[in-house]
């Protein structure tokens, strides 16, 4: 047997990853990343392993996109006064300070940062989908967070790991 | 940890990821990345599932085959980048409404027959294509035209295991003795067709 119908697994992931690229490149790129992410995913499925981790699978490729687009942002212009028009929602009572410290956090850090407290994956999947030891994610995450923390956008609430 | 970061988590993410989803099928299209496309069609004899490929019409599925096994099926047989994708099945779905409201006589739709077996099968098949709207042919003369004059119950095995019904009009075969025979998507379905093409009285 092999890999499902494309049309399965994008069901299956189109939520999850959408959320994990509107938290790490807002709501006024996810739409490009999600499908920049979807088409690499498109290209390489025919030659998919059967035991691949799906999930890991794509995560990987979206937490690449993020990085490549971080690049692609550094380099470009930057934007001035650009209205903004959203085609994916803001976070609800968002904490704009927040979304912004997270998306200047380093792509990796991001990532861990992101598939640990938003998707609320386990280490070793967050592993997989960076291509790193599970205790190098778990350092992401713990970096991740500390900088947040210490950047004051995170309040600390009792309680948390 | 923290709630902040748990919020995102209640976004409605759900139209969002929709929308994008669109996005992508439409670029998928154009890097011609969808080897196949899917869609049901909702007819008066059941909603169909209709897969297209860039080779032409490749499956016409009646509900009772199982949408997740016909999916499968052409994910096994075809290619794994099986997409839904209505927008890609519009021209036939147009046609295919046309021909149930009784306006539309022929298909015009290369057919790819990657899933009808080569040989006599596919021989019988296109045979049976060219049988006119509203009218029949029987199972002994399409073997003739396949080459196997004798093979009439092969002709009817091949019929019944059409990847294309209703498009291929396999209904119009009937037996010689009389009768309307047998029908791979139940024998309702073809009085239903042929009296529709006017082959039966009302």
């Amino acid at each position: 047997m092999g890999a499902p119908p494309f049309a399965w697994f994008l069901e299956e992931q189109r939520a999850p990853v959408y959320r994990f690229l509107l938290a790490a490149v807002g709501p006024d790129d996810a739409d490009d990343c999600f499908q920049e992410t979807f088409l690499s995913a498109l290209r390489a499925y025919p030659r998919l392993r059967n035991d691949s981790n799906l999930r890991a699978w794509i995560l990987t490729i979206a937490t690449r996109k993020v990085i490549d687009h971080g690049r692609a942002k550094a380099r470009g212009p930057v934007p001035v006064e650009r209205l903004p028009e959203r085609t994916a929602p803001e976070p609800p009572d968002a904490d704009p300070e927040l979304w912004r410290a997270v998306r200047a956090l380093p792509a990796m850090q991001r990532a861990a940062v992101l598939h640990r407290y938003v998707l609320d994956l386990p280490y070793a999947e967050i592993a997989e989908a960076l291509g790193c030891t599970e205790e190098a994610a778990r350092a992401s995450a713990y970096e991740g967070r500390r900088k947040l923390r210490a950047s004051r956008a995170l309040e600390t609430e009792g309680g948390g790991r | 940890m923290t709630r902040e970061l748990g919020r995102i988590r209640g976004l409605d993410v759900e139209l969002a990821s929709l929308a994008a989803v669109e996005g992508m099928l439409d670029r998928a299209r154009q890097e011609r990345l969808e080897d196949v496309a899917v869609a049901t069609v909702d007819s008066p004899v059941g909603g169909l599932l209709v897969a297209v490929t860039p080779r032409g019409l490749v499956r016409v599925a009646f509900p009772e085959e199982r949408p997740d096994l016909v999916m499968e099926e052409l994910s096994i047989s075809l290619s794994p980048r099986v997409l839904e994708d209505p927008r890609a099945l519009d021209p036939v779905r147009r046609q295919l409404e046309e021909y149930f409201e009784g306006r539309r006589r022929r298909f015009k739709a290369r057919i790819d027959w990657a899933l009808a077996p080569r040989g006599f099968s596919r021989r019988v098949l296109e045979a049976t294509a060219r049988i006119p709207y509203g009218s029949v042919s029987t199972y002994g003369e399409m073997a003739k035209r396949a080459g196997s004059p004798r093979a009439a119950r092969a002709a009817g095995n091949a019929l019944h295991d059409n990847p294309v019904p209703i498009v291929v009009p396999c209904h119009r075969v009937v037996p010689s003795g009389g009768g309307i025979g047998k029908y791979g998507g139940s024998e309702w379905r073809k009085e239903w067709l042929l009296r529709l093409e006017g082959a039966l009285a009302k």
